[in-house]
């Protein structure tokens, strides 16, 4: 085993592992994701959180576009505040837009859903750090139990 | 006549047991030393101290004039290119050919040019008569001829003082015929200090300048072949002569004889 | 003896030697990296300790690959989910598996390799004789062999990853019918880069410091007899296979828990 062979036969090694890593990278993972690449910080204040994690997914109708990136506790009256990571791609949402705590599926994982508002020329285009004011917090079992048990009490 | 090496007062336990208790010696310069001893008194013990491998418990372990377990690692490392060690198995790389075992520390300490390196090796596997195995591998050597490669190795980069040990054990007549005639040869014209710690007696008596003879922890005999011969100590004559029985008991340590068998009887 | 006293001089036991194998590794490790000395060195040993596990690497993760997708599907079908097996094999693959069998294997063929070849050093005094000579046998022998360990076993789980899913594919969309694109896009959907892959590859990059430390160092400080030798290469398939399994646990813990 000349020492010529034996680098050949390293070289060819350290290859394989590069092509594991390329396939890995490219056929396996999640590409495109949205969260690569510059991303500015648009916040929301909710009632209620939900089931919402940080890295839970930003969709505008089913397209991802961002990721949640903190979930923390703000204010006097201690409101629940989700900062989210959006993909400089998607820089034009008007401070009319909807921020929303949907579930994918019927019992899937929880996702935070903006809807673009309507843009005229009163209406300012939210930059980094802008707040989204109209939310829809997530639907809490208990809640929905108590609507539909007041509902059935009016009958 | 000065010693290059000088041991005073060592004590050295391995575990809990102690190896050495108060053992004394001088190494003459330019003079092959033999260092005789019954099995597992610890002759090898004694070329590890020197080449301080171990570190004695108690006394001084001088070479050169300086207290080998006082040296920084640095000043160790560099001490040790002084001196050579030719283990009882050669120790030749497994993986690398003679002539790159024998131009192995060439490469490491010099920065001597790659066709330097080549007349230098070979010079010294001619000397040990085998510039024609230079590309054999390690394996494909006898013991004998792996032994030779091993001091080409160990000469290749003119150190002071070579220590062997075993050298002789194990070998056929004519293997060992070389080897005794190598030490001696290469003690001359080289000019070296030469260490052979052995139990074969009649190879170490032959060349040996200045013997000394370890038994019991410590040493019972040191002096020329002929002094010991004549005014050695009822130990040291019965190693010399290789009797059975003696000082070093035959008999391992039991109960008596009669006992033993009949014994079991009560 | 009473079990406290065996128990308690086992634990100081097995302390003295993580003790013993840090400063091993320490001196190995730490000083002026001499690189023109140390890459052939290194180069030699990637080829023993990596290029050489190369083929059992394939072969199990093939047949590893080949079996979760038989299995998943078996177990998927029933609930009508085989769509999900793309990322079932993946993410089984990238989390675990992979980082741990590859572990695992590499303790048992490389590491046990290692253990010997150094212990047999030690045995026919090579490691001695280095010392006499004033080369350092920790920065010669050990140092080389570490960076090679750790150099190439996540490069091997990335291997057997990717195998692995394709043996997972080959059983699942060729052999068993499920869709191609939806096998390869609900796996895209599912596996994150970070949160899976690299997640993957930093566990086996810690196994790969685990196993090839302790495989350097029973090698080192086994008893220079064949029985000796014998045992320290047992021990280092046990020990390195036990401490991968419980690292993992910890990690996968930390990691998604």
């Amino acid at each position: 085993m000349t020492t010529r062979t034996m680098e050949l036969m390293v070289g060819v090694f350290v290859a394989a592992a590069i092509a594991a890593l390329l396939f890995l990278a490219l056929q396996v993972a999640n590409s495109g994701d949205s969260t690569r690449g510059e991303t500015y910080t648009l916040v929301a204040k909710f009632d209620n959180i939900g089931g919402l994690k940080v890295r839970s997914p930003v969709k505008v109708g089913g397209v991802v576009v961002g990721r949640v990136s903190a979930i923390s506790l703000t204010g006097e009256y201690y409101e629940p505040l989700v900062e989210l990571q959006i993909s400089t791609r998607y820089d034009r949402f008007p401070e009319t837009s909807t921020a929303s705590i949907l579930t994918s599926g019927i019992i899937g994982e929880q996702y935070v859903g903006l809807e673009p508002g309507f843009i005229d020329e009163f209406v300012e285009i939210l930059g980094d750090r802008g707040e989204i004011q109209n939310t829809n917090s997530a639907m809490v079992l208990e809640n929905l139990i108590g609507q539909f048990l007041f509902s059935q009490g009016d009958n | 006549m000065d010693n290059l090496v000088e041991i005073k007062d060592v004590y050295f336990n391995r575990g809990e047991r102690s190896i050495y208790e108060g053992v004394s010696l001088v190494i003459p310069r330019g003079k092959i030393t033999g260092v005789l001893g019954p099995s597992g008194c610890g002759k090898t013990t004694l070329l590890r101290l020197i080449g301080a491998q171990l570190k004695a418990h108690k006394g001084q372990v001088l070479f050169a004039g300086q207290e080998m377990s006082q040296l920084s690692r640095s000043a160790l490392y560099e001490t040790r290119k002084r001196m050579s060690m030719l283990f009882q198995s050669g120790a030749l790389f497994s993986e690398m050919s003679v002539f790159e075992n024998v131009a192995f520390p060439l490469r490491e300490h010099t920065k001597l040019p790659e066709n330097i390196i080549q007349t230098v090796v070979k010079m010294k596997l001619e000397s040990v008569g085998l510039r024609g195995a230079a590309d054999m591998s390690p394996s494909e050597l006898s013991g004998g001829m792996a032994r030779r490669a091993a001091l080409a190795r160990s000469i290749v980069l003119d150190p002071e003082m070579i220590m062997y040990d075993e050298p002789f054990a194990g070998q056929d007549p004519i293997a060992m015929g070389m080897l005794v005639k190598l030490i001696d040869e290469l003690n001359d014209t080289l000019g070296l200090t030469s260490i052979v710690v052995s139990h074969d007696v009649q190879e170490v008596m032959s060349i040996a300048d200045h013997l000394i003879v370890m038994a019991n922890k410590t040493i019972v005999g040191q002096g020329s072949p002929q002094e010991l011969r004549e005014n050695g100590s009822e130990l040291v004559q019965q190693f010399l002569s290789g009797a059975p029985d003696g000082p070093v008991p035959f008999h391992y340590q039991a109960k008596p004889y009669s006992d033993d068998l009949l014994g079991a009887h009560l | 003896m009473s079990a406290f006293h065996v128990l308690g001089r086992n634990v100081l036991n097995t302390i003295q030697g993580v003790g013993e194998a840090t400063v091993m590794l320490a001196q190995a490790l730490i000083g002026k990296p001499q690189p023109r000395k140390m890459f052939p060195l290194l180069m030699r040993q990637l080829y023993v300790v990596g290029v050489q596990s190369m083929l059992i690497i394939l072969i199990s993760g093939l047949f590893i690959g080949m079996v979760l997708g038989l299995q998943g599907y078996t177990i998927l079908v029933d609930f009508g989910a085989e769509q999900a097996l793309g990322p079932m094999v993946a993410l089984s693959l990238l989390r675990e598996l992979g980082p741990v069998v590859t572990a695992l294997l590499f303790a048992g063929r490389a590491g046990s390799a290692l253990t010997a070849e150094i212990g047999l050093m030690r045995a026919t005094e090579q490691l001695s004789s280095l010392e006499m000579m004033a080369v350092d046998p920790l920065r010669r022998v050990i140092a080389p062999r570490f960076w090679a360990g750790v150099i190439s076993m996540p490069l091997l789980a990335l291997m057997f990853n990717a195998v692995g899913i394709y043996g997972g594919f080959i059983v699942g969309v060729e052999w068993l019918g499920v869709d191609d694109g939806a096998f390869w896009s609900v796996m895209q959907s599912s596996v994150d880069w970070q949160d899976d892959i690299m997640n993957g590859v930093i566990k086996s990059l810690v196994f790969a410091i685990v196993v090839t430390w302790v495989a350097l160092f029973k090698g080192y400080t086994a008893t220079p007899t064949s029985p000796g030798i014998s045992a320290a290469t047992t021990q280092t398939v046990v020990y390195s296979s036990l401490a991968v399994l419980g690292l993992d646990f910890v990690l996968t813990a930390i990691m998604f828990g």
